[in-house]
C-alpha cells in the first residue's frame, strides 16, 4: 500500500506531473513530509495541497472491517477459530484453543528448560493431518543452535501418537513435512525469510519455528543502535509475514541477568531510601528475556519457561486473552507434559521473572507418558 | 499583517514582493484584475489571493458583532460546554475518578506502558464501553479501532462485550424492580460488529489513515471514539530520519486534536515504553521521544506498584496527578479493590 504509485491515483493531471517531476512518485514520498514542506518542495498553494492529500491518503488508507465480521471469517475459514493446539490441555484452554495464528509467540528460558523441545512437539503436531489436531501441513523449522534432532521428533511421535505412526509410511511423511534450514549469519537468515514470504502460500507452509532468534542476533558484531535497527526490521517483517500468511511463528529467546543500572521505575515513582532499594528490586534481580524492551512489546504471547525449586514451570505470561497462569511441567520422552491442568494464577510483575535454579537436566525418560 | 504570511506558493510570494506588494491592505485596495496584471498571475490565482487576504485581514478587525475575534469563544460558554460533555467510561470506577468521570470526548489521550500491562485492554474495553446505550449512561457510539501491531484478538472484545451486556441485563433487572426500564436489546455480536477495525501495515499507511479519517468520520458520524493501537510500532522501527520524524508525528498530533474536536469524538493513542538516561540513572520514559510529549493533551501512565497495575495521570490540563489502581479481569477492566462483578453505571 505504501508503495502505491501517485501517478495511478487519479489526482488531477497537472498536480500529478508536478509529484513526479520532483521525485515524489509513490504515497509513501509524499505522505512521509509534511504539508508545508510539500508546498515549499513543488511551489503549489497549500489549497491544491491540501486536496491532493486528501485523495492519495484516500487511496492508500487500508480497508476496514467490523470486528464480527473479523470472528466469523476466523471460525468458519481457520482451523478451530485459528489456533494450533499444543496438546497440553491447560495451556489450550488459556490461550483459546492453542497457539493462534497471524501472530508472534515467543518463548522464552534459560538454557536446557526445555523451550526445543516444545518447538519440535510442535512442528510435529502441525504436520499431522487434522483429523489427529494438526494443521496437515509443512513446517519451516529454522534452526540456528543445531538444536534440532529428527530421531527425538520421531521418538515423540512415536510415544505421543502411537496410533498414528505405527501407520506404515506415516513417520516418514510426517517428518518429511518439517522443512529445517540452518543459517549460517544473519543476512542468510534475512535472505531466506524473504525468499519464504512469496512460497508460503503455494506450499502449504502451515507453522514457522525460530529456534533461536537471540542466537541470530548475537552472532552479529555491530554495536548496539545499530543492532537495534535490525532487529527492528525483523520484527516487522516477521509480524507482517505471520498476519498476512495467516500461520503462527513461534519463535525462541534465551535469558541474560539484569544490569544493576537497568530499572522499572518512572520518573514519577518516588524513590525510596537505598535501603529499601532492594526490597523494591526483588522482582528485577533475577533474569530477564534477551532481545530488549521492543521486542517484548512486539510479540503477542509471551510465554516464560523456567525452574523453581526443582520444578519446572511454564507461565502465560503475556497473552491478551489469557489470565496469567502458571503450569507446572516435566519433560519425558513423549516431549513436554504438563503435570497439572489447573494453572495456578500469578498476580503482579512475578509472572514476567525467569527464575533458573534447581531443575534437574536430566530428562525422564521412563516417566508418564502424556 | 504582511504579504509573506499568506499561504501561497512560493513563486507566487515572490512575485508579490517585487511587484510592491508586502502588506495586506496594499492587496485589498486593488482590484483583482489589476492585481493580475500588476504581478503577472492569471486572474483565477490573483482572484485567490484577495480572498485569502480578505479573510486573513478580517480577523484583525473589530467586526462590531459579539465577538471580537472570529472564532474565538468565551471561556464562560466553554465550561458550560465542558460539563455537558459526556465521558466514556473504562468499567473501573476507580480510574473512572482519577480521568474526571472517564476518557473525555473532543481530548486526545495517550495512554502509555510496559508490555502486558494492559493497553490494548483498555483499548478494547473503550470500544466496548462507548457503546453503551444512553439509557444507561453511556454514549451509543461506534467505535474504529487502527491496530498498527496486530494486537487486537478478537475473542478477547468478544469475552469484554458478553460481559458488558451481562452487566446491563443485572442493571436493567435491579432497574426493573424498582423503576419502568427499556430491555437490554444488545447482543454481543451487535457489540463487535459497531467497532470497525482498520489494520496499518507501515506508517505511511498510518498516516493516510489519520489524513482520510476526516472524510470516512463525516460518513460514520456515530464514531465516538478512535483508538490507535500502539502509535509507536511503526515510527520506531522503520523511521531513519529522527528530525523528520518528528515533523511528521507533530502534524499527525495537530490531526488527531482537529477530529477530536470537530466531531467531539475521544482518540486514545496507545504508547509503548522505552529507557531514558536521565538524572544520572536509567528511566522509564513513553517511546517516540522528548517532542511528542508535548503533543498530546491527557497523559496516562501504566505501571507496576508492587502486586497491582496501577494508571497515574501525568499530565492533563484540569486533572490532577494522581494514581488508581486497576485490574484484568476475565471480563475486562475492573477495579482492584471491589469484589462485586456489577459495574457501576451513571
Amino acid at each position: 500500500m505504501a508503495n502505491k504509485l501517485i501517478g495511478e491515483m487519479g489526482l488531477h493531471n497537472k498536480i500529478s506531473n508536478i509529484f513526479a517531476a520532483r521525485n515524489i512518485i509513490t504515497a509513501k514520498d509524499a505522505l512521509t513530509m509534511t504539508e508545508f514542506e510539500l508546498m515549499e518542495l513543488l511551489d503549489v498553494g497549500i489549497k491544491e495541497i491540501k486536496s491532493a492529500i486528501k485523495l492519495i491518503s484516500e487511496a492508500t488508507s487500508p480497508p476496514y472491517q467490523s470486528a464480527r465480521s473479523l470472528l466469523e471469517e476466523k471460525v468458519e475459514n481457520e482451523h478451530l477459530s485459528g489456533h494450533l493446539p499444543t496438546h497440553l490441555k491447560g495451556l489450550d484452554a488459556t490461550l483459546c484453543g492453542g497457539i493462534p495464528f497471524g501472530v508472534l509467540t515467543e518463548l522464552v528460558g534459560p538454557p536446557g528448560i526445555g523451550k526445543s523441545q516444545f518447538c519440535m512437539k510442535l512442528a510435529l503436531s502441525a504436520s499431522f493431518p487434522v483429523a489427529y489436531g494438526g494443521l496437515d501441513g509443512r513446517v519451516i523449522y529454522i534452526d540456528v543452535e543445531s538444536k534440532f534432532s529428527s530421531r527425538r521428533v520421531i521418538e515423540m511421535g512415536l510415544k505421543s501418537f502411537p496410533e498414528v505412526f505405527h501407520l506404515k509410511g506415516m513417520a516418514q511423511e510426517m517428518a518429511g513435512r518439517i522443512l529445517v534450514l540452518r543459517p549460517t549469519s544473519l543476512a542468510n537468515f534475512t535472505e531466506s525469510i524473504q525468499e519464504l514470504k512469496d512460497s508460503i502460500l503455494q506450499n502449504q507452509v502451515k507453522l514457522l519455528v525460530i529456534d533461536s532468534m537471540t542466537a541470530l542476533l548475537s552472532g552479529e558484531n555491530k554495536p548496539g543502535a545499530q543492532r537495534q535497527n535490525q532487529l527492528g526490521w525483523h520484527i516487522s517483517f516477521l509480524k507482517s509475514l505471520a498476519e498476512f500468511s495467516r500461520i503462527p511463528i513461534v519463535v525462541t529467546n534465551q535469558v541474560r541477568s539484569q544490569n544493576r543500572d537497568e530499572t522499572s521505575q518512572y520518573s514519577f515513582q518516588a524513590k525510596p531510601k537505598d535501603g529499601l532499594q532492594e526490597h523494591t528490586k526483588t522482582y528485577d534481580s533475577h533474569l530477564v528475556a534477551a532481545l530488549g524492551i521492543n521486542w517484548a512489546h512486539a510479540v503477542t504471547i509471551r510465554l516464560v519457561l523456567e525452574a523453581k525449586s526443582g520444578q519446572r514451570i511454564i507461565k502465560v505470561a503475556k497473552s491478551p486473552m489469557s489470565p496469567p497462569l502458571a503450569f507446572p511441567f516435566h519433560i519425558t520422552s513423549a516431549g513436554i507434559s504438563l503435570l497439572s491442568d489447573e494453572g495456578t494464577e500469578l498476580k503482579g510483575p512475578g509472572i514476567n521473572t525467569i527464575h533458573a535454579r534447581g531443575h534437574s537436566d536430566v530428562i525422564n525418560f521412563l516417566g508418564e507418558c502424556s | 499583517m504582511e504579504a509573506w504570511r499568506l499561504p501561497v506558493s512560493s513563486s507566487i510570494r515572490g512575485k508579490l514582493i517585487s511587484a510592491g506588494y508586502t502588506s495586506l491592505s496594499s492587496i485589498s485596495s486593488v482590484s483583482s484584475s489589476d492585481l493580475a496584471r500588476d504581478v503577472n498571475i492569471t486572474e483565477e490565482e490573483a482572484f485567490e489571493i484577495m480572498k485569502l487576504a480578505n479573510q486573513a485581514s478580517g480577523s484583525n478587525s473589530c467586526n462590531g458583532s459579539r465577538s471580537l475575534i472570529n472564532g474565538a469563544k468565551n471561556a464562560w460558554d466553554m465550561l458550560h460546554e465542558e460539563d455537558s460533555l459526556p465521558r466514556i467510561t473504562t468499567s473501573c470506577s476507580d480510574l473512572d475518578n482519577i480521568l474526571g468521570g472517564g476518557i473525555s470526548c473532543r481530548d486526545v489521550t495517550e495512554i502509555g506502558g510496559v508490555p502486558g500491562i494492559g493497553k490494548t485492554q483498555i483499548g478494547i474495553q473503550l470500544s466496548v464501553n462507548v457503546q453503551i446505550p444512553r439509557e444507561f449512561g453511556g454514549l451509543g457510539g461506534k467505535a474504529i479501532y487502527i491496530d498498527t501491531e496486530g494486537s487486537f484478538m478478537v475473542e478477547r472484545a468478544l469475552q469484554i462485550a458478553e460481559a458488558c451486556v451481562e452487566d446491563m441485563k443485572e442493571y436493567t433487572g435491579y432497574m426493573h424492580k424498582h423503576f419502568k426500564a427499556n430491555q437490554v436489546e444488545m447482543k454481543p455480536k451487535d457489540i463487535l460488529e459497531n467497532i470497525i477495525y482498520f489494520r496499518v501495515c507501515s506508517y505511511t499507511e498510518q498516516i493516510a489513515l489519520v489524513n482520510h479519517l476526516d472524510k470516512f468520520i463525516s460518513e460514520n458520524k456515530d464514531v465516538k471514539v478512535v483508538i490507535i493501537d500502539s502509535i509507536t510500532f511503526h515510527f520506531r522501527q522503520d523511521f531513519d530520519d529522527l528530525a523528520q520524524r518528528t515533523r511528521v508525528l507533530s502534524e499527525m498530533a495537530l490531526k488527531f486534536m482537529k477530529l477530536a474536536k470537530k466531531f467531539s469524538l475521544a482518540v486514545v493513542l496507545l504508547n509503548q515504553v522505552t529507557t531514558k538516561y536521565t538524572q544520572g540513572t536509567f528511566q522509564l520514559a513513553l517511546a517516540l521521544g522528548d517532542s511528542w510529549s508535548h503533543s498530546c493533551t491527557n497523559r496516562v501512565i501504566l505501571y507496576w506498584n508492587g502486586d497491582e497495575r496501577y494508571a497515574y495521570i501525568d499530565k492533563s490540563p484540569s486533572l490532577p496527578s494522581a494514581s488508581a489502581s486497576y485490574t484484568v479481569t476475565s471480563r475486562g477492566l475492573r477495579n482492584s479493590s471491589s469484589s462485586s462483578k456489577r459495574v457501576k453505571m451513571m
